[in-house]
C-alpha cells in the first residue's frame, strides 16, 4: 500500500471513530434534553449522564486527531480548507466549545440547570450539520480559487440540494446511532423504562436514516455525477450496508440482541462510510486537492506512521481499560458503584 | 495600526491563546498537585489530604473542559488564520502536533478513569496510581506543543525551496535548539502557577474565617510546593536567558534594551525609554546583563544594533520581561517567608499580611504567565518561523477575519465569567468540614 492511501486510512478510520463515539454523544445531549422538556428526564438522563461523564474528553480528541493528522498527511488540504472555510469553520468550532464547557457546567457545576441542558442538546444537532458541510464542500463546486487565494462560495453551499440533504442525513442518523447505542446501554443496566423510552426514539429514527441515505445518492447523482458513477462501482459496500441496517432494524423492533443490533449499525455506516470514501478518491478536495500530489514528504510521512502505530499501541490498551469499567461493568452500568 | 487580515489575525491568535494558556497551565500543574495531595493523604493516612485532592480534581474537570475546548479552537485556527505557514510548516511540524494529541488522548482516558473510580478499588493505592498516566499525558502535551513553539523560534530540521519544505528531519525539528529550555521553563512555572493558586485559593478562605485542619494542611503543602517549583523555575528562566544570549540574542537584548554589543552589559530593572532610546527612571546594575547571560562579567552580549532595524522585535517587550521575573521573584521571597514563619515558634503563620500576600500570588501567577508568552512571541517578531518566514506573509486572504474575532470575544468574555461562577458555587454548596463529616466519619 502506498504512504498516502495508507495516510487517508489512517485518517478515515479515526473520521469514522468519531462519527460513531460522537454521534452517541450528540444525540444523547439532544435525548437528554428531549427528555427534560417531555417530562421523561427521570426515565432516562441519569442514564445518560452516567454513560457520558467519563468518556465526553475521548470524543472530542478523536476530532482533533483527523484534522492533525490531515494537517500531518496532507498540508495542502489544510491550506485550502483553512483558508476557505474561516467563517463556517469557526462556527462549528464556536458550537463545539459552547457544548464541551456547557457539559462541564452542568454535568459537574450547577444541576438542574435547564438552559445549560438545552444549549447542550441544541448544539448536539447543529455541530454535525456544521461539520457535515466540510464533506459536502470536498465535493468540489464550492470553492472557487482567486489570484491571492481561495474564495468560498457560501450561496452556493446554502442553495445546494446535495448540501441540505447531506444536513440532513448528518443530523437524522446522529439521532439514529446514538438511540441505537442507548437503548443498548439501558438494556445492559436493566433499567426497563428507560430502555422503552430508547427503543421508541431507535424505531422514530429508522426509516428517516435510510431515506436521508437514499436522497443523499440521488443529490450527488445531480451534484457530481463522477462520484456518483465510482459509487456505483461499489455498490456492494452499500448494499452490505442497507442489510445491516435492516438486522438491525429488525432486532431492535423485536426486542431482543440489542448489542448484536448496535454493532449491525456500526457495520452499517461503516461500510456506507467507506463506500463514500473510497469512491470519493483520489480526491481530497476536489478538483484542487487529490491524495498523490499532496502528500506530505515522505521522511514525515513515515514518522507519521511510526507514532501512529506507537500511538495505538498505548491507547488501545488504555481505551479497553475505559471501557471495562464504564461500559462493560454491570455494576457500574446499573448505577451502584 | 491599520486593521488588515494580518492585524486581525494576529489579535485572534493572541486572544485565544491568552485565554487558553490560563486552562493549560492549570491543567499541566494540577494534576501535580492532586498527586501529591492523594500520595500524602495515603501515606499519612490522613482525611485531610484525601479530601484536599478530591475536592481540587474536582474543580479540575471544569477548568479541562474549558482548556479542552479552547486547545480545539487554537488547533483549528492555526490552520484557518495562517493557512501558508501551516502549509509550509505544517510538513515539519506534524510529527510533534500528532504526539500532542496521543498524549492528551492517554490524559483524557485516564483522567475520566481517575474522577469516577475514587471509591471503586479496595486498595488505595491503585486509584493513585491513575494520576501517573494523568501527569505523564498533561506534561508531555506540554513538551510537545512546546517543541513546536521552539521550532517557530529555532527552526531546523529543513530546507526551503520554492516556498515548499523539502529535506526534513522531523526530529531533528523537534529537537531544535530552544527545545530544552522552553520546556523546563513551561513545566516548570506550570507546576509553580498551580500550586500558587490553589494556596491563593486556600490562604483567601482562610482569611475568610475558615480556620480548622483541614484548610491549615492545604496551605502547608501548597506552600512547600510553591517554593520547590518557584525556584526550578527560576532556574529554567536562567538557562532560558543565557540560552537567548548565545542562540536568540534579538530576543534578549530588546528585553533589556540593550543596544550596544558590549562586555560587562549593564542590566536594567523597570524604566521608561523615550523615542530616542533614551532610558529614564531605570534601576542599572552594572555588569549583571552579562551575569545573567553567560555567568560572567567578561561575557560579551550583542546589541539590537547589530540587527537590520526591520528584524528587531518592539522594545516594549521589557515591561513583560520585567514583570514576569519581579513576580517570580516575589514567589520564591514569599514562600520563603511563610514557611520561616511557619516553622519558627516566635512568628504565626496566620500573620495577615503573609496570607494577603499569598492570595494575591495566584492571580500574579497568572499574569506572569501571561507576561511571559507576550515576552516569547512579541520577542520573535516580526517572524514567524525566525529566518525564513515574516508573520506578515503567513496571515490567511480569507474573508471575515474581523468578525470572526467579534464573535471568539463574545465567546471567551461569556465562557470566563461563567467558569467562575460555577467554580465559586461549586464549592460555596459544599463546605469542606461537611464534606470531611459526611465521607469520612460516618
Amino acid at each position: 500500500m502506498s504512504l498516502e492511501i495508507l495516510g487517508i486510512s489512517v485518517l478515515w478510520i479515526f473520521l469514522y471513530g468519531y462519527l460513531i463515539i460522537a454521534s452517541i454523544d450528540f444525540g444523547a445531549g439532544f435525548f437528554a434534553f428531549y427528555g427534560k422538556i417531555s417530562k421523561r428526564d427521570h426515565l432516562i438522563n441519569n442514564l445518560i449522564s452516567r454513560y457520558l461523564s467519563p468518556v465526553w474528553e475521548v470524543t472530542n480528541v478523536f476530532f482533533v486527531f483527523f484534522f492533525v493528522g490531515l494537517v500531518g498527511f496532507f498540508p495542502d488540504a489544510a491550506y485550502y480548507y483553512g483558508t476557505a472555510l474561516l467563517l463556517p469553520g469557526s462556527v462549528s468550532l464556536v458550537l463545539l466549545v459552547i457544548r464541551g464547557s456547557f457539559y462541564a457546567f452542568g454535568n459537574y457545576g450547577s444541576k438542574e440547570n435547564s438552559f445549560y441542558l438545552f444549549l447542550y442538546g441544541a448544539t448536539g444537532l447543529l455541530i454535525p450539520a456544521a461539520l457535515s458541510t466540510a464533506l459536502t464542500i470536498s465535493e468540489g463546486g464550492f470553492l472557487k480559487e482567486k489570484g491571492s487565494g481561495v474564495e468560498f462560495l457560501a450561496k452556493e453551499l446554502f442553495t445546494s440540494p446535495y448540501s441540505w440533504s447531506v444536513v440532513l442525513l448528518a443530523i437524522v442518523s446522529v439521532l439514529f446511532i446514538s438511540a441505537a447505542f442507548l437503548t443498548y446501554y439501558a438494556d445492559r443496566a436493566g433499567d426497563m423504562p428507560a430502555r422503552d423510552v430508547l427503543r421508541k426514539f431507535t424505531l422514530f429514527w429508522s426509516p428517516p436514516t435510510i431515506l436521508a441515505s437514499f436522497l443523499v445518492f440521488a443529490s450527488l447523482h445531480a451534484h457530481n455525477p463522477g462520484h456518483f458513477s465510482k459509487a456505483i462501482q461499489l455498490w456492494w459496500m452499500f448494499g452490505l450496508s442497507l442489510l445491516f441496517f435492516l438486522i438491525a432494524s429488525y432486532l431492535i423492533l423485536k426486542k431482543k440482541n440489542f448489542g448484536t443490533a448496535f454493532i449491525a449499525v456500526m457495520l452499517q455506516f461503516f461500510f456506507a462510510f467507506f463506500g463514500y470514501g473510497a469512491s470519493h478518491l483520489p480526491y481530497i478536495l476536489q478538483p484542487f486537492v487529490t491524495v498523490h500530489e499532496s502528500i506530505t514528504n515522505p521522511t514525515m510521512g513515515t514518522a507519521l506512521v511510526v507514532v501512529f502505530i506507537a500511538g495505538l499501541l498505548l491507547l488501545i490498551p488504555s481505551l479497553l481499560l475505559l471501557m471495562k469499567l464504564f461500559l462493560f461493568d454491570a455494576d457500574y452500568v446499573k448505577g451502584k458503584k | 495600526m491599520e486593521l488588515d487580515n494580518v492585524m486581525l489575525s494576529r489579535m485572534l491568535t493572541s486572544m485565544t491563546l491568552a485565554f487558553h494558556i490560563i486552562f493549560a497551565t492549570i491543567g499541566v500543574g494540577i494534576p501535580v498537585m492532586i498527586s501529591i495531595a492523594e500520595f500524602v493523604g495515603i501515606k499519612k493516612n490522613n482525611n485531610h489530604f484525601l479530601l484536599l485532592a478530591r475536592r481540587w480534581a474536582r474543580g479540575f474537570t471544569i477548568t479541562v473542559a474549558v482548556g479542552v475546548v479552547t486547545g480545539t479552537c487554537i488547533g483549528l485556527q492555526l490552520s484557518m488564520l495562517w493557512p501558508s505557514f501551516m502549509k509550509v510548516a505544517g510538513q515539519v511540524i506534524s510529527l510533534p502536533l500528532f504526539m500532542e494529541t496521543f498524549a492528551f488522548f492517554f490524559e483524557a482516558i485516564f483522567l475520566g478513569i481517575y474522577l469516577y473510580t475514587w471509591d471503586r478499588f479496595k486498595n488505595k493505592w491503585l486509584h493513585w496510581l491513575l494520576t501517573i498516566p494523568v501527569m505523564i499525558g498533561s506534561s508531555a502535551s506540554a513538551l510537545f506543543i512546546t517543541t513546536v513553539n521552539a521550532f517557530m523560534n529555532t527552526p531546523q530540521g529543513f530546507e526551503l525551496k520554492n516556498g515548499k519544505a523539502v529535506n526534513i528531519d522531523p526530529i531533528a525539528a523537534m529537537l531544535n535548539p530552544s527545545t530544552p529550555s522552553k520546556v523546563f521553563h513551561v513545566l516548570t512555572s506550570s507546576y509553580m502557577t498551580s500550586a500558587v493558586l490553589l494556596a491563593a485559593i486556600t490562604s483567601f478562605a482562610i482569611l475568610r474565617g475558615k480556620r480548622s485542619i483541614y484548610y491549615r494542611s492545604a496551605l502547608r503543602l501548597t506552600m512547600i510546593c510553591s517554593l520547590v517549583f518557584s525556584l526550578g523555575t527560576a532556574l529554567a528562566g536562567d538557562v532560558s536567558a543565557k540560552f537567548l544570549a548565545e542562540v536568540q540574542p534579538e530576543k534578549l537584548a530588546a528585553a533589556e534594551w540593550h543596544f550596544e554589543t558590549e562586555s560587562n552589559a549593564d542590566l536594567i530593572l523597570f524604566g521608561t525609554i523615550d523615542e530616542n532610546n533614551q532610558i529614564h527612571h531605570a534601576i542599572r546594575l552594572p555588569g549583571m546583563l552579562s551575569f545573567l547571560a553567560g555567568s560572567s562579567f567578561d561575557k560579551k552580549v550583542i546589541g539590537l544594533d547589530d540587527f537590520p532595524k526591520d528584524e528587531t522585535p518592539p522594545l516594549w517587550i521589557h515591561y513583560m520581561f520585567d514583570l514576569m521575573v519581579a513576580i517570580g521573584s516575589f514567589v520564591i521571597v514569599l514562600s520563603l517567608v511563610y514557611l520561616i514563619a511557619w516553622r519558627a515558634k516566635k512568628f504565626s503563620e496566620w500573620f495577615k499580611p503573609i496570607l494577603w500576600g499569598i492570595a494575591a500570588a495566584g492571580p500574579l501567577s497568572v499574569l506572569a504567565i501571561e507576561f511571559g508568552w507576550i515576552y516569547a512571541e512579541v520577542g520573535r517578531q516580526p517572524w514567524i518561523l525566525r529566518g525564513y518566514m515574516k508573520v506578515a506573509d503567513a496571515a490567511t486572504t480569507g474573508q471575515g477575519v474581523g468578525l470572526t474575532f467579534i464573535i471568539f470575544a463574545i465567546l471567551y468574555f461569556i465562557l470566563a465569567i461563567l467558569t467562575c461562577v460555577v467554580l465559586v458555587r461549586m464549592f460555596k454548596n459544599k463546605p469542606a468540614e461537611a464534606e470531611l463529616e459526611k465521607r469520612f466519619n460516618h
